[in-house]
């Protein structure tokens, strides 16, 4: 289901006049759930209309952010006299670590933002679904790997800053990010970024390749029968939710000026299928619903009672799962629901 | 000219367990032909070895006059058989049409996905698949809201999309009733002429509908071949077979 026009523009102006509606606190909470709500984005695309259940996108979050936040540390530095990131320097790291010349180019930067996550996810993706792993298992590896992720960049202190990660930045290309006005651009670009991934996954759906995909979903040996292969479908849809992730990863980065193990692990990577599972992930504003909607609770209950979240987060899942499968799009009615959930609104209906 | 379709003494060994010995059957281009026999017969078997889900130990597959038995799933598919399986294999969350479009699909490179138009030529033929199998009415809604019946329809349009030369159709009338066996036998034959078809079923009165050349399977091996009426009459079917189906039956 598509919302209705007046709505879309509705919430198109409101998104975009944010920054002079609300206070500077409120502001920074919103772009960074927008931010996740990219992650949230790709997870609709994988695993409501793919099939496939990812309980790692914090990895490809962290690749995002991280390879920003790299180049973040090294903005203002002389690297030619030896200058290093305050951290290394901590660490007795003696010269500048080569992985880190790359990120030396703000804008080269940017691309790796992109291309870092998209192309780990292309490979990973096409290494797994290739020996037809799907379902429970694929939800398995994935886990597994977003723990080795954060595993690995807490055991490399003096490369990734260990487990305090990567914060403490002021510019990125010469520009101030920690004034006011900067977190105001900072917020647009956010905005418009998840206006340009929501119009650009529409379209994408509404194409050959989304019925592709959701065929693939719904029967892989009977497109495979009708002499299809379902793999590229799989691999594609996993690596625009990588790059999508990556990019939620660099925003976030930029609004919160910190990213570290905690915010990339499995903890976190569930809590992203969580909030599409909520918004519903049937539909594409579901995903973005739901992502702030679960955000601005977890602020809001963290606040008040910082140990009551997890359980919270646990009730909402299993709340959510048992009684609004289709989650809060769902409420609304919705040709795609999956027909279990038809059913049983029949079943009520009679 | 060699036949469409040839199975050259064909044996099948599960570890010891015999599910085909030694069966040879030809069949010609856009000709029909029934296969019957009773539960555990080898009609699934003999289905599966020719798509190559399962692979013969000893024998041969012809189709057009190359030999299939060692080619992968998918290339079997693409020399132009397909087949349709016991049980519905429709994309539930799809449309009726859209199923008939991803099965009918030409060009499968996925990089020419991107785009939401569909070639006129594949729109023309899914429509006219949609009016054979009598399915107009149901054209958008999701193929999961269909009833069953009209969902073995589908997979029969399916399958006719993907314009194979060889359909193999395993048991199309599973769980129907009277009247949709009739309409499913009338869709078949509407079928001939068009591709080749083999059905598997051990229905009797939609045989006698279909009317077609037959073999009947037993253990494994072909016990007869020849006309309905041939069948009906041959007492080894009748013991093995009929019989023992007209005794389930009361």
């Amino acid at each position: 289901m598509k919302p209705a026009l007046p709505i879309t523009l509705l919430v198109l102006v409101l998104g975009a006049a944010a920054p002079w509606l609300i206070s500077a606190y409120e502001l920074s909470l919103l772009g960074r759930f927008l931010a996740f709500s990219l992650v949230a984005l790709g997870i609709m695309l994988t695993w409501g209309e793919g099939g496939i259940l990812s309980l790692g996108q914090g990895v490809f979050f962290g690749l995002g952010g991280y390879a920003l936040a790299m180049h973040l540390k090294l903005e203002g530095l002389d690297i030619a006299n030896g200058d290093m990131p305050d951290f290394m320097t901590w660490s007795g790291v003696s010269a500048l670590p080569t992985l880190w010349r790359f990120f030396v180019n703000p804008w080269l930067s940017l691309v790796y933002v992109v291309l870092v996550p998209g192309l780990f996810a292309a490979f990973f993706g096409w290494l797994v679904f290739r020996r037809r792993i799907g379902g429970v298992y694929f939800a398995l590896i994935t886990q597994a790997l977003a723990l080795a992720f954060a595993t690995l960049l807490v055991s490399q202190q003096a490369l990734t800053g260990g487990f305090n990660g990567l914060t403490n930045f002021s510019t990125f290309a010469g520009y101030d990010i920690t004034s006011q006005g900067a977190a105001r651009v900072i917020y647009l670009i956010t905005f418009m970024l998840v206006v340009a991934a929501y119009f650009a996954l529409r379209w994408l759906l509404a194409t050959r390749f989304g019925t592709m995909l959701r065929a693939t979903r719904d029967g892989e040996n009977r497109i495979r029968f009708l002499g299809h292969n379902p793999l590229p479908y799989k691999v594609v849809a996993f690596t625009i939710a990588g790059s999508l992730s990556g990019i939620g990863g660099a925003l976030f980065t930029l609004h919160a000026g910190v990213i570290s193990p905690a915010l990339v692990g499995v903890v976190p990577s569930i809590e992203m299928v969580v909030w599409v599972a909520v918004g519903g992930r049937g539909v594409l504003w579901g995903a973005i619903a739901g992502t702030l909607l679960v955000n601005f609770a977890k602020d809001e209950i963290s606040s008040a009672l910082p140990s009551l979240w997890l359980y919270a987060l646990g009730a909402l899942f299993v709340l959510v799962v048992s009684f609004l499968p289709g989650g809060i799009a769902g409420m609304f009615s919705n040709p795609r629901l999956p027909p279990r959930l038809l059913r049983r609104r029949q079943e009520v209906v009679e | 000219m060699s036949p469409l379709l040839a199975l050259e003494n064909v044996t099948v060994d599960f570890d010891g367990f015999k599910a085909l010995t030694d069966v040879s059957l030809t069949l010609e281009a856009n000709a029909l032909r029934i296969l019957i026999g009773p539960n555990g017969a080898g009609k699934s078997t003999l289905c599966d070895t020719i798509i190559g889900r399962v692979r013969p130990t000893a024998g041969r597959i012809l189709f057009k006059g190359e030999a299939i038995t060692a080619l992968p799933e998918q290339e079997i598919v693409k020399r132009g058989i397909c087949r349709k399986f016991q049980t519905p294999g429709i994309l539930p969350s799809l449309s009726v049409m859209e199923n008939l479009l991803v099965s009918g699909r030409k060009n499968r490179a996925w990089w020419r996905a991107f785009t939401t138009a569909t070639p006129a030529q594949e729109m023309a033929r899914a429509e006219e698949i949609l009016e054979t199998i009598g399915l107009q009415d149901r054209r958008d809604v999701p193929a999961a809201s269909l009833a069953h019946g009209e969902k073995q329809w589908l997979e029969i349009g399916m399958v006719v999309a993907t314009d194979a030369d060889l359909l193999l159709l395993d048991e199309p009338t599973a769980g129907m009733g009277p009247q949709d066996t009739q309409r499913t036998a009338e869709l078949i034959l509407s079928l001939i002429g068009r591709h080749a078809v083999l059905v598997i079923d051990h229905d009797m009165s939609f045989v006698e509908a279909l009317n077609g050349f037959t073999t009947v399977l037993h253990q494994g091996q072909i016990l007869k071949e020849g006309s309905v009426a041939e069948i009906r009459a041959d007492a080894a079917v009748e013991a093995v077979y009929l019989g023992r189906a007209k005794d389930e039956v009361a």
